[in-house]
């Protein structure tokens, strides 16, 4: 029979499991996103089971559990940035020049509309973010152009 | 004319490079400290500089400092605070993107005085760039050896890595962001233990902001009384203020703590945009009450604030002008808490959502009598019955727009609209709130027990 010690030494050494954020952030370059394959991957990896590794997941909204398009806009709805004139109007922009609504891909998987919470940005809002990219003190006319500019690059 | 200390090298070309920040008389402070200090004289110079964190709480970094065990033989850990996700606050990224080697300084004088052979830098996942900037710069820490074994012939060991967070604000909050370390959920732990007695992986712990690391190095150059000698008595040394929303220059001024609101709007940040009246500022942040426009000489101190009935948080200034709909903000704000809620306790998980529902539908113009108070009364359940200090921080925005404008609030109900922009708010809030599925599902996503 099992002691409890024993049971305690089945969880996962703390240096390891440190190194679950990145070793997902790693899973994540593959696909975009975290497929239940990887997520199982993990699992095996750290000695964990996939459960465990999907609560870590599940917890993070940079960590994706859906197929993500290959350009993700991340719009900031943030007091500063309504303030100035972004939130809502940038959102409804993006969304309806991709012809997205929040939270969706579009059916090519080029582009995913997202809306986010404060980018660290406030002082140079509206801001958006597009990838790795961030843009700052956007107008329509920039949106139009950066939007434009994708649209072709893809 | 005030000069700046903390972001003397912002604006200089390549500041973030080491070669730019050695050229400008970097690393002395290290050199000094870890050759002509030892580990309890610097704890007193830092108790004595009076500096105080820049993260929101304000609590002083010298007595932190103290509570660290001194035992030798307990392995110690000194984790740097980059989550930088209040709204309103864009500080710790230009810091760490700009120059990353004062921080770093900071983090080699502070794990040596508490005894720290290991530290770690948690920063918010989002921040591609200072990911970058931060491990460039470590690199080169190392490979002058400011970093690693025997720093400068001193006999002292420090490590330093980075590890990014993945996009949750609570991770902010000192104890989840040692879960998140740990590679677990970012739920805050109940305090106590402290982190000074037990942190990451079980060991003590010297957590700090950004910012606060950064004033170390001057203090130890200049030393603690000309530190102590900037701003006033209970707020001592330089301050970064965030300046965003209705102004004409938003941006970062770096100015000493104690400065009057009315200067950094008026003055640094060249006064309201499009010349209209200002209304409200939050003066220190997304969880920080508002001020209304005839406070707006209270020095930016932590007492100065407290008195007035806000505080100074991260010294994140949110300026709004008269046509500012103060319902908007406040719901807008109280979103962003119900979002971030890590769902542990029922309090923050629960109330959060009802009270931004509240909030919503008096905004849209469906609010019912009786939804006023309904919004306070679950501001007052909220305060001080969560987990951590998230409860608190949520009850704020809604709490502080009712009690100073809640003229504002009667009028939605009464009228069914918005008394500042007549709707133009409301009918874009309407339009889009079918499709906000993403934060819908980020609710659920973090609901757990
Ligand atoms: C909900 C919440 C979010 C927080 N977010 C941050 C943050 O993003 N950055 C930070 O430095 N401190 C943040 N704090 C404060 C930390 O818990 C902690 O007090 C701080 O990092 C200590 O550093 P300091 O003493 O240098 O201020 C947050 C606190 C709470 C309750
Ligand atoms: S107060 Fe909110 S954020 Fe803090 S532990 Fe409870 S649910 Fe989580
Ligand atoms: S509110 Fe948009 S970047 Fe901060």
């Amino acid at each position: 029979m099992a002691t409890v010690a024993e049971a305690g030494t089945r969880d996962v050494s703390p240096a390891k499991r440190a190194m679950l954020l990145t070793a997902l952030y790693i899973a994540q370059e593959q696909h975009g996103w975290l497929t239940p394959q990887a997520l199982d991957r993990v699992a095996r990896r750290f000695d964990m089971t996939p459960g465990q590794v999907y609560a870590t997941a599940s917890f993070y909204t940079l960590f994706k559990l859906a197929p993500q398009g290959r350009y993700r806009i991340q719009v900031c709805e943030g007091l500063s940035c309504y303030l100035v004139g972004g939130a809502e109007p940038v959102i409804a922009q993006v969304g309806r020049q991709l012809d997205l609504r929040p939270g969706e891909t579009s059916p090519d998987g080029r582009f995913t509309l997202e809306v986010v919470e404060c980018l660290a940005s406030c002082g140079t809002a509206p801001a958006l973010r597009i990838n790795d990219e961030l843009y700052e003190h956007m107008t329509p006319e920039k949106i139009d152009r950066l939007l434009a500019d994708l649209v072709a690059k893809t | 004319m005030y000069e700046p200390i903390l972001t003397r090298n912002i604006g200089v070309a390549d500041s973030e490079k080491i070669a730019t920040y050695l050229a400008r008389g970097g690393y002395e402070a290290t050199r000094v400290a870890l050759t002509q200090h030892t580990p309890a004289e610097l704890i007193d110079m830092v108790k004595r500089a009076g500096l105080r964190g820049r993260g929101g709480a304000g609590f002083p970094a010298g007595t932190k400092w103290g509570f660290m065990p001194v035992d030798p033989a307990l392995p110690k850990i000194v984790a740097v605070n980059t989550d930088e996700g209040e709204p309103g606050t864009f500080k710790d990224r230009a810091l760490v993107e700009r120059d990353p080697h004062q921080v770093i300084e900071g983090v080699i004088i502070a794990a040596y005085a508490v005894g720290a052979n290991r530290a770690y830098v948690y920063i918010r996942g989002e921040f591609f760039l200072g990911v970058k900037r931060w491990i460039k710069a470590i690199a080169d820490a190392y490979e002058r050896g400011f970093l690693g074994r025997d720093i400068l012939g001193s006999g002292f060991d420090l490590d330093l890595s980075v590890h990014r967070g993945a996009g949750a604000y609570i991770c902010g909050e000192e104890t989840a962001m040692l879960e998140s370390l740990e590679g677990k959920p970012g739920n805050p732990r109940l305090k106590p233990p402290y982190p000074a007695q037990r942190g990451l992986f079980g060991l003590p712990t010297l957590v700090h902001n950004v910012e606060t690391l950064a004033c170390i190095p001057h203090i130890v150059l200049r030393g603690p009384a000309w530190f102590a000698g900037i701003g006033t008595r209970q707020s001592t040394g330089p301050k970064i203020f965030c300046v965003s929303g209705h102004v004409n220059r938003p941006g970062n001024y770096e100015l000493p703590l104690g400065t009057p609101l009315r200067e950094i709007i008026e003055g640094h940040a060249g006064g309201m945009s499009g010349g209209r009246k200002l209304k409200a500022v939050i003066p220190g942040g997304a969880s920080t009450p508002v001020l209304t426009a005839d406070q707006i000489d209270t020095p930016m101190a932590f007492e100065t604030l407290a008195a007035a009935g806000s505080a100074l948080g991260t010294g994140a200034i949110i300026v709004m002008d008269e046509t500012t709909c103060m319902v908007e903000a406040a719901r807008r704000l109280t979103r962003f808490f119900a979002h971030e809620s890590c769902g542990r306790c029922v309090p923050c998980r629960v109330g959060s959502q009802r009270l931004y529902e509240t909030l919503d539908r008096i905004e849209c113009g469906k609010g019912r009598p009786g939804d006023i108070d309904l919004a306070l009364q679950i501001a007052q359940a909220v305060d001080g019955t969560t987990f951590c200090p998230m409860g608190g921080a949520l009850a704020n925005p809604a709490r502080s727009t009712i009690e100073r404008f809640r003229g504002e609030y009667e009028y939605h109900i009464a009228h069914r609209q918005c008394a500042m922009q007549t709707g133009r708010a409301t009918a874009i809030v309407h339009r889009l709130s079918s499709g906000r599925s993403v934060r819908g599902q980020n609710f659920n996503r973090r609901r757990r027990p």
